[in-house]
């Protein structure tokens, strides 16, 4: 059950992720971008990460996406703009490589080097304390210095952001 | 299950601390001071202050804190030293420039200082998260300071190039932080040093190709050096100065803690891929120096050329290789922030770049400058006794030693290429006229920029002359780095 639900999940966030390169109008581009958030935040459902699962949804694609879509109007890029490179070795060059990653990956997986190693929040775990608690006992003890860096971090995105905004005297 | 309070040992990010507070004042001081140059001197005294903390903090050995999310070891205030410097000196040159370029200068230097604790915080850094946030604060710092000259076209262009590719950069690091995960169980580097086994596998193949792609763009290793020339050209001159130096130590620094847990031994696979971008790199930015109009940019393609330089001694980091990177990162400092300082004296208000021919005739005019300039020059195209020749000399000696001749012989080739346009910047000074129709340049003056020329003069000589304090300091780093 898993297993098929994690297959058709894994089709349409693949498809999704390459249409929204693929399409010609921007608008459709970010419409995709909305399908594939979604489906990556039923991966975490799926995961027992229901937090992140809502976090996703309500971040990325209810702020994010429509950031994107206004911009998209406000610009008025929506038609067509977006042309083909022309020839180039760029793209063969970026396809082969990504041909290899994709291998190395897909042995790495076969191989099972992929197994990785079950952290103490298990399924057990979780459903005894919860997933908010879960993950608000690791942010707040092992990962309390990143923590603290992501507030500096926003803090200098918001001082960019107002020094961008500012237009100069002339 | 309960919460157990984890040990917060706030003192091991002490300068980080107090650069990023001072930050926070600048910001608040902008508010209600009128005199913005003294915004300068605040963020100057927080330097200082920063470096008087790092010098405690020697004294005091190795701190781990935060879980090992970070650690104030000797490895760490090393590269704090390396950036304090770039980051003083940087300030130094802004203090008469800023002025011309931005009305907003309390936000030019705390992005300034933010930038400085992120790079810091990075040196610190021993778990793959914690190196991730510290590249973005200082990346995003970096990208809004390239664009500060709004009156600049070049700047917007700079600033937009920048964080372009630099996002993707930090996608490429992400991505193989994630790798190692998956494969490893853990993103701490202390923990992964300190296994008995030695990781391998396609999976980590992988996530080591990222992640030398997601550093390599920092550090502007060919292929990833496309930004490079037109960032430097186009932030404003100090900025380029403090970034050229700062992002590198911070990077390596980084990089080097990363690296340590794939490479079992000196000529594991991994040193073969890097030794190969240490070629590529040198050779592509010399000989594209060798053909630019713009002091600027022609700094920028010798910047790119330096790095391969470091790589080599990179390549030679479990024989010691890391000590000589450091060294060469402070005589690099020194004579690259002087080599900008003339180019800050150089430039005409709101220019933003130095042509070669503005350059012509200097001596004749300037006699003092042109013999800083010339000085610098000499330094960065390794002319003993200057520091940049050590620098060089340490780099290749642990390359031998490791085993990699034939890289330092491609060094060394390339090292003569750049002396041809490092000694072609001195010969126009002194041995050519100035071009005609060109406007007389009355060189900027003040204070800051006085004591930046002299500092970094100052430490191109000393370093050179006088290096074995700063090398046993380099050596003390190195121990700790490799677990002593």
């Amino acid at each position: 059950m898993e297993t098929l639900l994690f297959v058709v999940l894994g089709a349409v966030a693949v498809a999704a992720a390459g249409a929204v390169v693929l399409s010609k109008n921007a608008v459709h581009s970010a419409l995709f971008l909305l399908l594939n958030f979604i489906s990556l935040a039923v991966f975490y459902v799926v995961l027992n990460a229901q937090f992140l699962a809502v976090a996703q949804v309500i971040v990325y694609a209810g702020a994010i996406v429509v950031l994107f879509l206004f911009v998209i109007m406000l610009i008025g890029g929506e038609a067509g703009r977006l042309t083909a490179p022309g020839q180039s070795i760029v793209p063969i060059s970026a396809a082969i490589l990504s041909l290899i990653f994709l291998v190395a990956l897909a042995y790495g997986i076969a191989s099972g080097a992929l197994a990785g190693v079950q952290g103490p929040a298990s399924e057990d775990v979780l459903a005894q304390v919860g997933n908010v608690q879960a993950l608000g006992q690791v942010l707040y003890t092992d990962y309390l210095l990143p923590v603290q860096l992501v507030a500096v971090l926003l803090l200098v995105a918001m001082v960019g952001a107002v020094v961008l905004a500012k237009r100069p005297k002339t | 299950m309960t919460l157990t309070i984890p040990s917060v040992n706030m003192t091991a990010l002490l300068p980080q601390i107090i650069i990023a507070g001072t930050a926070l004042v600048v910001l608040m001081a902008d508010l209600v001071l009128r005199e913005k140059r003294a915004l300068g001197i605040l963020s100057f005294l927080g330097v200082a202050g920063a470096l008087g903390a790092v010098a405690w903090l020697w004294w005091l050995g190795s701190v781990p804190s935060f879980q090992n999310m970070a650690v104030a070891d000797h490895y760490a205030l090393v590269v704090n030293i390396i950036i304090l410097i770039a980051a003083g000196l940087g300030i130094l040159l802004s203090l008469g420039y800023a002025t011309h370029v931005t009305p907003h200068q309390g936000t030019y230097y705390a992005l300034l200082l933010l930038a400085a604790a992120g790079m810091m915080t990075m040196g610190a850094a021993t778990d793959l998260v914690t190196i991730f946030l510290a590249l973005e604060i200082l990346s995003l710092s970096l990208y809004i300071l390239a664009g500060f000259n709004q009156a600049d076209a070049r700047s917007g262009e700079a600033a937009l190039k920048y964080f372009l590719l630099g996002a993707f950069a930090s996608a490429f690091f992400l991505y193989g932080a994630t790798l190692v995960y998956a494969a490893l169980g853990t993103t701490n580097l202390l923990a992964l040093l300190t296994r008995s086994f030695r990781p391998d596998g396609p999976l980590l193949w992988v996530a080591a190709g990222l992640l030398i792609v997601g550093f390599g763009f920092k550090i502007a290793l060919v292929p990833f050096q496309q930004w490079t020339p037109d960032v430097y050209q186009g932030a404003p001159t100090p900025v380029t100065a403090f970034m050229s130096v700062g992002t590198k130590a911070a990077a390596f620094a980084a990089f080097a803690r990363v690296m340590i847990i794939f490479l079992p031994g000196s000529h594991s696979s991994w040193t073969y891929a890097l030794a190969a971008l240490a070629v590529l790199t040198m050779t592509v930015g010399n000989l594209a120096a060798l053909r630019q109009a713009s002091l600027k940019r022609m700094l920028a393609y010798s910047s790119i050329a330096h790095a391969g330089y470091l790589l080599v001694g990179f390549i030679a980091v479990m024989d010691g290789g890391m000590q000589a990177v450091f060294f060469y990162l402070l005589a690099y400092g020194f004579m690259n922030i002087g080599a900008f300082a003339v180019l800050v004296a150089l430039e005409r208000a709101g220019d933003g770049d130095v042509d070669a021919t503005r350059a012509r005739g200097l001596a004749a005019r300037q006699p003092f400058l042109a013999a800083l300039m010339a000085l610098f020059m000499l330094s960065l195209a390794g002319i003993p006794p200057l520091a940049g020749f050590f620098g060089k000399l340490y780099v290749f000696s642990a390359a031998v030693q490791a085993g990699w001749a034939w890289l330092v012989v491609v060094g060394v080739l390339n090292s003569v290429i750049s002396a041809y346009y490092y000694l072609g910047v001195t010969v126009g000074m002194y041995m050519q006229e100035e071009a005609a129709g060109e406007p007389v340049v009355v060189p900027a003056r003040g204070v800051g920029l006085s004591l930046a020329l002299t500092l970094a003069a100052l430490g191109t000589v000393l370093l050179g002359l006088w290096s074995a304090p700063w090398l046993q300091l380099a050596a003390r780093s190195a121990v700790a780095f490799m677990g002593g």
